[in-house]
């Protein structure tokens, strides 16, 4: 078994002892060393899922459906299953996750504890906003049931708490019917920024899921070009097309990264004149949302240095402003991200503490860990984020300053006070310093 | 190929077993599930109940099956439960601590009860049961360490080897009354019960990967399986090591 990491492979610390749990009421803390931190799949991108002592508990064996009601579509399961698996005993029961991040491979802990966010943020907000209860563990043996209205410190507090509250050992959540596995998809291009704002405000009106590429190669005249995806679940069709999952894996670690600037700009410019579907298509729910599942270890394209992901989010007024300066940015360095994705939140107000989610836009960058020089360029758009109200995601987070934190979540104080004495992170211990 | 509608797993809070009966359950299989740990045997069952059909039957039965007086009722209570049985897996066990075992003959003979007695017991109803029927599928999981005495572990390996020599004889009895009798030979397993180990090495596989192979060594009626594959290989070489090379290394 490896030693956990998280997904970009960085940073490498190691915890002292590793605790893989297996039955949810079994105790276990008594010969472990503390601070504790759950580990759900690794999927999260830096140091929220790791410390450098104590224990990391592992919740993958935790990962048990408790009930499920197909009439009223609640369900019931604990922490470390994974939403796939939810997904498999739900899609063909008519129901969906109310929202869903981009890889189906996190756990619902995970999901619980980063209050993730999908493409419908503008419809559905946070994960958060769709769980009914959980069960909270606190390392002096107490067990908190937390609900909107029981406990509600703590379930405000761990929606969003990065497992640093307690070890949540089993979640309920409201799920959200849909008539087939389908999506109804389409796609459209945009010259640049100022295209994309009103084709984006239209779609946002007439589509739940709404998301858009941006070739954070292309300059000039081309800069902010785009492709914009709108879709929504298919209504009931009379016939529907066969679907056949494929997967592919990347075997091994290359020794250094094959995103490079000429790999990126070659995929790029690919990926801009995909044929663009504007009167729209079916697509499986599969290839739409986890495009990236089908390719296991996708992470390793990086190489063993491993890669950063920046996620920022900018408040509405400062929205259109901040993301061509960070744009501008990053193609002026030509360290172009390969996937850079554009995302405007709705109004819906998140439940946690400290949820990333708020109203405005958010810009999903990836990096080749190219050590200085790229730090040096995430310090840079560090500032254009932080001028402008901004907040980093803490998911996908290996290295933002303490005073960005602090002033991107000024509830983190209050929060605080909910930590569990006994558990820690890497990341709490940078960003509370 | 059997068809694995209706099966009994003894020893069903295991992790090997609890990926069993998730792969059996999701081809359209009713259970009955014994386990010694009630609440991790509910919390089993429950998943269970959530993944299975309408149709399908889950039910749960505790017990310390080191009991074996009890054994004729369970197997009663199962055919009430259940009608038919298809197939049955015999995956309970412990993982005795070596040397405790040999400054303790009471806990040396335990361990025997447990991981060998208990399971004869229950072998011999149940080939009594399947007999008659003329069809049926008894599958254990026995260990390579039942296949050479080692100074590691011998009490657990003399358990496990007493099983599967146990069933060589009872399927070469069962052969030709159309019963199939399954030995199968995990190798080093990520389970809770091996948690004290070190698993970094490559010799170390996850339960789902195992519960494949026996899922599809009860469908297809094989014999004696090593799981993964290639601890035939490795047990090969193992068990033709002259006896005067064998004991004096430190396996």
């Amino acid at each position: 078994m490896k030693k956990p990491l998280s997904w970009n492979q960085l940073p490498r610390v190691f915890s002292e002892k590793v605790h893989a749990l297996s039955y949810r009421q079994e105790p276990f803390s008594s010969h472990l060393p503390k601070p504790f931190l759950p580990y759900g799949n690794g999927r999260s991108y830096g140091d929220v899922c790791l410390t450098d002592e104590g224990t990391l508990l592992l919740t993958q064996g935790l990962d048990r459906f408790i009930e499920f009601n197909p009439v009223t579509g609640v369900i019931r399961c604990e922490a470390g299953i994974i939403l796939a698996d939810i997904l498999a005993l739900i899609v063909p029961q008519g129901w969906f996750l109310p929202v869903t991040p981009g890889t189906r491979l996190v756990t619902i802990g995970g999901a619980v504890a980063n209050d993730v966010h999908g493409k419908n943020h503008h419809v559905m907000g946070s994960f958060g906003q769709h769980v009914k209860a959980f069960e909270l563990w606190r390392s002096d043996g107490t067990v908190l049931h937390c609900s909107p209205t029981e406990n509600t410190n703590y379930f405000k507090a761990s929606i969003g708490g990065l497992g640093l509250t307690g070890l949540i050992r089993w979640v309920e959540l409201r799920l959200m019917p849909i008539n087939n596995p389908w999506m109804w998809v389409q796609s459209q291009r945009f010259q640049n920024l100022d295209e994309f704002w009103p084709l984006n405000t239209q779609a946002e009106q007439n589509f739940p899921y709404t998301v858009a590429w941006i070739d954070c190669m292309a300059s000039g005249n081309a800069r902010g070009r785009g492709i914009l995806f709108a879709g929504q679940h298919a209504a009931s069709q009379s016939t529907y097309p066969v679907f056949k999952e494929k997967t592919k894996r990347i075997p091994f670690s290359p020794p250094f990264s094959l995103i490079n600037p000429m790999s990126l700009r070659a995929f790029n410019a690919l990926y801009y004149r995909q044929g663009v579907k504007p009167q729209g298509a079916l697509s499986h729910y599969v290839p739409y949302f986890y495009p990236l599942d089908a390719i296991q270890n996708w992470n390793r394209i990086y190489g063993r240095h491993g890669f950063y992901q920046y996620q920022c989010v900018i408040p509405a007024r400062h929205a259109k402003d901040a993301a061509s300066r960070l744009l501008e940015m990053i193609v002026k360095r030509k360290d172009g991200s390969f996937l850079a994705v554009l995302k405007t939140f709705g109004n819906k107000q998140s439940v946690g503490m400290l949820s990333f989610a708020r109203p405005g836009m958010t810009f999903a960058l990836d990096f080749p860990n190219r050590g200085t020089k790229t730090l040096r360029l995430l310090a840079d758009l560090d500032t254009i984020v932080q001028e402008a109200g901004g907040a980093l995601y803490p998911a996908k987070d290996a290295r933002m300053p303490a005073h960005l934190f602090k002033s991107g979540f000024p509830q983190w104080e209050t929060f605080s006070q909910f930590i569990d004495p006994g558990f820690s992170s890497n990341f709490w211990k940078r960003v509370s310093a | 190929m059997n068809a694995l509608k209706r099966v009994v797993i003894f020893g069903a809070t295991s992790a090997i077993a609890e990926q069993v009966a998730r792969q059996l359950v999701s081809q359209g299989a009713s259970l009955f599930c014994v386990g010694r740990n009630n609440s991790k045997l509910t919390a089993i069952v429950n998943d269970l109940k959530v993944r299975a059909g309408a149709s399908q039957h889950i039910e749960g039965f505790c017990c310390d099956l080191v009991n074996i007086e009890q054994h004729q009722a369970i197997i009663e209570r199962v055919q009430e439960v259940l009608g038919e049985i298809d197939a049955v897996l015999i995956a309970h066990g412990t993982l005795p601590n070596q040397q405790d075992c040999e400054n303790s003959v009471d806990l040396t003979l335990k361990e025997i009860e447990t991981n060998a007695l208990s399971i004869i017991s229950l072998l011999t109803l149940l080939s009594n049961y399947f007999e008659p029927k003329q069809k049926g599928v008894i599958a254990v999981i026995s260990s390579v360490a039942g296949d050479r005495g080692r100074q590691s572990n011998y009490v657990y390996g003399a358990s496990k080897g007493m099983v599967s020599l146990f069933l060589q004889g009872l399927r070469n009895r069962m052969a030709k009354k159309g019963v199939d009798v399954i030995t199968i030979k995990p190798g080093f397993v990520d389970t809770p019960m091996t948690a004290s180990f070190n698993k970094s090495g490559l010799l170390w596989s996850k339960p789902e990967k195992i519960a494949q192979g026996i899922v599809n060594a009860m469908v297809k009626g094989k014999n004696e399986v090593y799981l993964p594959g290639f601890w035939w290989g490795i047990m090969f070489i193992i068990k033709h090591i002259p006896e005067f090379i064998f004991k004096k290394l430190s396996l």
